[in-house]
Parts: structure tokens; sequence; C-alpha cells
């Protein structure tokens, strides 16, 4: 796929999906069409009921799947090409390696590179620190809790420094109070970190919560049914989930959601 | 041996067999009944004894033929799975003459074999043909029970074929193989006791099973007993090594080597 270096006025955009459909071979429309762009450095959430096509989005983003129709383009700097290591990845199970310990799963991406990375130890200490699991490198994943789990995984898409940062409903198997502290680790990794990342999840509350803007989704074939750029007193904390100011903007949201499950049977 | 119940099972199974010897010797001192129509226990013991320079030469001879049929199914298994998968014309092609070999008995196979291979090749061919297919039926399905996600995690940094094979699809694969190896053992045993039978010859170079049928011809009961129980305990020691391998590899991972507390 050919894509345009950037110049100019549009430095700013990350992402950028004009009229993307996924279509699959049994014929049903998963997405689209969707136009979509994500600012540098922005924290945006695809919000939908579940079968809406927002994985199949993030998956069209990654490379990991091609569009049926419409163009997906991703920022870039010098040479380096899509599908490289400029997006990490974050799916909906911590997805290890159950033979490899913590260390070398966070390894990966490094050890796939090619060239191989020079700083590698470096890198992944760095990484493990970032997530809080430094004393944990020589640990295997079914030593781990799955809070524990999603870290690693979330050090391994952090490894390679990646502009991007993918993830695809990462929290949803967690415990609420592993989840809300999470979300809350991640909200500080990305004021820290400057990644732009593109969050799926069918969770309102979390959605409104890490979010600058939420993109809410129709049901199948996904498109953009409504957006909300959330603004709040940053840093976001605890004290926001309680705000008089954050249940506004989920109440907001949640109205916009329900057109999207209307028309499903048992919604 | 952890808990008293552990124990038990262990002695359990010990119980049963030295109280089925009990009872044989004393059914065949009860009844007077001959060597040559069934031994006492205590007198296969002493024919073992006083037969091992004959015995242990046979033993290492089917041992020798037994490694070399599970070394050839270990290779051949995985070699000819690791092509399957990445050529799906390749497997198409062959997969089932795999099969056909498989479901075809050796032992009606083997006079075939004598006649075009040398007796030693036959022999370890035959092996083979019955202990390669689990090892690559097995292999082919660990190779194709990749997390979906961590095949994508590898498409997504580029991974080529061979790092894909080397550090995704073999680890994952791994214990299905070694499932496949503890199979391959007990078999080759029977590939090679089978061909041995089939051969017949005697001489320096013959194995526990042509013992066994030399035995039964000269009505050296005795004997034929001493070498089955030589065969039988060899299965159990090649059960045990290759059980305990599967152990080490995966301990530190896999849900089969992990004890119930974890």
């Amino acid at each position: 796929m050919a894509e345009p270096a950037l110049s100019g006025p549009d430095a700013a955009w990350a992402v950028r999906l004009r009229g993307v459909t996924k279509t699959y071979d049994s014929g049903v429309t998963a997405l689209g069409p969707l136009d979509l762009d994500v600012v540098s450095g922005e924290f945006v959430s695809l919000l939908g009921p579940s079968g809406c096509g927002k994985s199949t989005a993030l998956r069209l983003i990654a490379g990991l799947a091609a569009p049926s129709a419409g163009t997906v383009e991703l920022a870039h700097h010098g040479a380096e090409r899509r599908g490289s290591h400029r997006v990490g990845f974050v799916f909906q199970e911590p997805t290890l390696m159950p033979w490899a310990n913590v260390r070398d799963n966070v390894r990966l991406p490094l050890k796939l590179a090619r060239p191989a990375a020079t700083d590698a130890d470096a890198r992944i200490e760095a990484a493990l620190d970032q997530v809080g699991l430094a004393d944990f490198a020589a640990a295997y994943p079914r030593e781990l809790s799955g809070g524990m789990k999603m870290r690693v995984s979330l050090a391994r898409a952090l490894v390679t420094d990646p502009d991007i940062l993918l993830m695809d409903e990462p929290f949803a198997a967690l415990d609420e109070i592993t989840r809300f502290r999470l979300n809350n680790d991640l909200l500080s990794l990305w004021r820290n970190l400057h990644k732009t990342v593109i969050f799926v999840t069918h969770s309102v509350f979390e959605s409104v919560y890490l979010s600058q803007r939420v993109i809410v989704m129709t049901a199948r074939p996904g498109r953009i049914g409504a957006e909300f750029r959330i603004t709040s007193s940053e840093p976001r904390g605890e004290e926001f989930r309680t705000s008089a100011e954050y249940a506004a903007f989920c109440r907001e949201v949640s109205g916009a959601l329900a057109p999207s499950y209307a028309g499903q049977a048992g919604a | 041996m952890k808990s008293p119940q552990d124990l038990v099972r262990f002695l359990l199974p010990l119980a049963v067999f030295a109280a089925g010897l009990v009872l044989w010797e004393a059914i065949v001192r009860a009844y007077g009944i001959q060597p040559y129509v069934l031994p006492s226990p205590l007198l296969v013991l002493r024919t073992l004894v006083a037969d091992w320079p004959v015995l242990s030469q046979s033993l290492g001879v089917t041992l020798l033929t037994t490694l070399e049929g599970f070394i050839a199914a270990a290779v051949g298994g995985v070699v000819l799975a690791l092509l399957f998968n990445q050529s799906k014309w390749l497997e198409y092609s062959l997969f089932p003459y795999a099969v056909v070999l498989q479901v075809t008995p050796v032992i009606a196979i083997a006079p075939l074999l004598l006649i075009y291979l040398q007796q030693q090749t036959a022999v370890i061919v035959c092996a083979w043909i019955v202990a390669f297919f689990p090892v690559l039926s097995n292999t082919t399905l660990g190779l194709s029970s990749v997390d979906r996600n961590l095949a994508g995690l590898f498409q997504l940094y580029g991974a080529s074929r061979l790092q894909t094979l080397l550090f995704l699809k073999l680890p994952a694969a791994l214990p299905y193989i070694l499932g496949g190896l503890r199979i391959a053992g007990g078999l080759s045993l029977i590939g090679a006791v089978v061909a041995e039978i089939a051969a017949g010859s005697a001489g320096a170079g013959s194995g526990l099973a042509f013992r066994i049928a030399e035995s039964g011809y000269r009505l050296n009961i005795p004997r034929m007993f001493a070498a089955l129980l030589l065969l039988s305990l060899a299965g159990i020691v090649i059960y045990g090594v290759l059980a305990l391998v599967s152990h080490l590899l995966l301990r530190r991972w896999h849900e089969s080597a992990l004890g119930k507390d974890n």
C-alpha cells in the first residue's frame, strides 16, 4: 500500500481512515464505510455494542487484516512502513507465550525486529518498570494474576516505543478493582509517554474515564454514530469517577449508544 | 509421595501384583502343573538369571532396533508434519498415504519388507511404520493449535516464516509432540517385536521376540516367560523415560505438567 509522506498542515494526524469497509467472505459487512481521523497524541475510544466491528476497525488499523474498500493510513516517520513496530497492539486476552517468562515475552517484538535491537535488555527493563513489573521479570505467565498478565502484555506493546497504541478491550476480562487500577496506570503512561491511543471498549464508564474523545459506533455494519469530546480538569484520577461532570458525560454517551442496541434482539 | 493417599496409590498395584504371583505359585504347586505347561514365577525368575547371557544379548538387540525405529519415527514424523504445515499441497498429496500405512496391519507388511530389504533394515522400517503416525498426527495438530492472537502478534511485528516456526509454532506444538513421542516409544517396541517374529532367523543378532518364538518351538516355556518379562520391563522403562523427559521439558509452563495445587 502506497502511503504519502507527511507534510505541512497535515502533520498532526496519526491515523486516517477513508471510506473503510470490511466485508467477510460470507457476505456479512462488519464495518463501514468509516471515516476517522485520530490526532497525534490523542486518546480516542471506540465504543459500541458487541459485533459492531470496532475490533475489526482496530485490526485494520494494525494491518492484521486488509480493508475490503477504502484506505487506512498511518502517519510515520522516515522510511518505516506500516505493520512495523510503530504500532503496539494489546489484545483482549493477555496473549502471552506460556513457555516464556515475563522478560522473554516482553522481548518478543525486539527479537522479531530486523535488524535486532542492540539495547534490548535496557528497553525491556524500562518497559517492565513502566508497568510496575520490574520484580517479576523471571516469572512465568501462569504464576501471574490476570491484571499482571495484562501489564506484561502492555509492556510488550510499549517495548518498541510505538507512536500508536491500539488496545482491543484490554481490561474487559478483569475484575473491577484491577480494571480501575489499570485505567489509572494507563492514563499516567499516556500522559508521560505521549502516545496516540485507540482504545476499543464496550464500557461507557471506561471510555469516558479514559478518553479525550469517545466515538460511539452503530450496530453492524459499524459506522460512527456520535462523537463526544470529554473535557475535564486534568489530570484525571479517582475523584473524577465520582464527579458530576463524569456522570453527565456518561449519561450523554449512554444516550447516544441506546439506538445502537435498539435494533438488536435480546439486547 | 506426599500424602498417605499417594502412598496407597503407589502400593496398591504392587500389592495386587504380589498377590497374583503368590496365587500363581500356589496353583502351580498345588496341582503339580508341569513347567512346559505353566512354569511357576520362581522358575521364571531362576530361568531369567540362568539364561541371562543369552537373554541380555537379545534384549540389547531388541532395544537397539527399538531405539533406531523410534528415532526414525520421531525425526520422520516431526519433519513430515513441518513440511505439511508449510505446504498444503504436500499435505493433501501425502497425508492419505500416511493413513494407509497406519491402518494396514504391520504384521502383514513385515513379510513383504523382509523380501525387499535386509533383515536389520526391515526390522527398523517396521518399527518406524508403526511409530511414526502418532508423532505425525500429534505434531500436525500441535502446529495448527497456535493461539490466533499470538499468530497475529507475530504478523504485526513482521516475523518471517522461520521465526514464526521456531519461536511460536514449535514451542506451542511441543506438548503435542511429546505426547506423540510417548505413544511412539511403546509402538516402536511393538514394531520391532512384530518384525523380529516375522523374520524368525537365528544367530547372534537375534532379538527377544525371536527368543520367545524359538523357546516356543522348543517347549522351553520358562524362557518364553522370562523373555516376555524383559520385553514388558523394557516397554515400561521406555514409557517412563519419555514421560520423565516430557515432564522436565514442560514443568515450567504447561498444564499437563503442573500439580493440582498450582
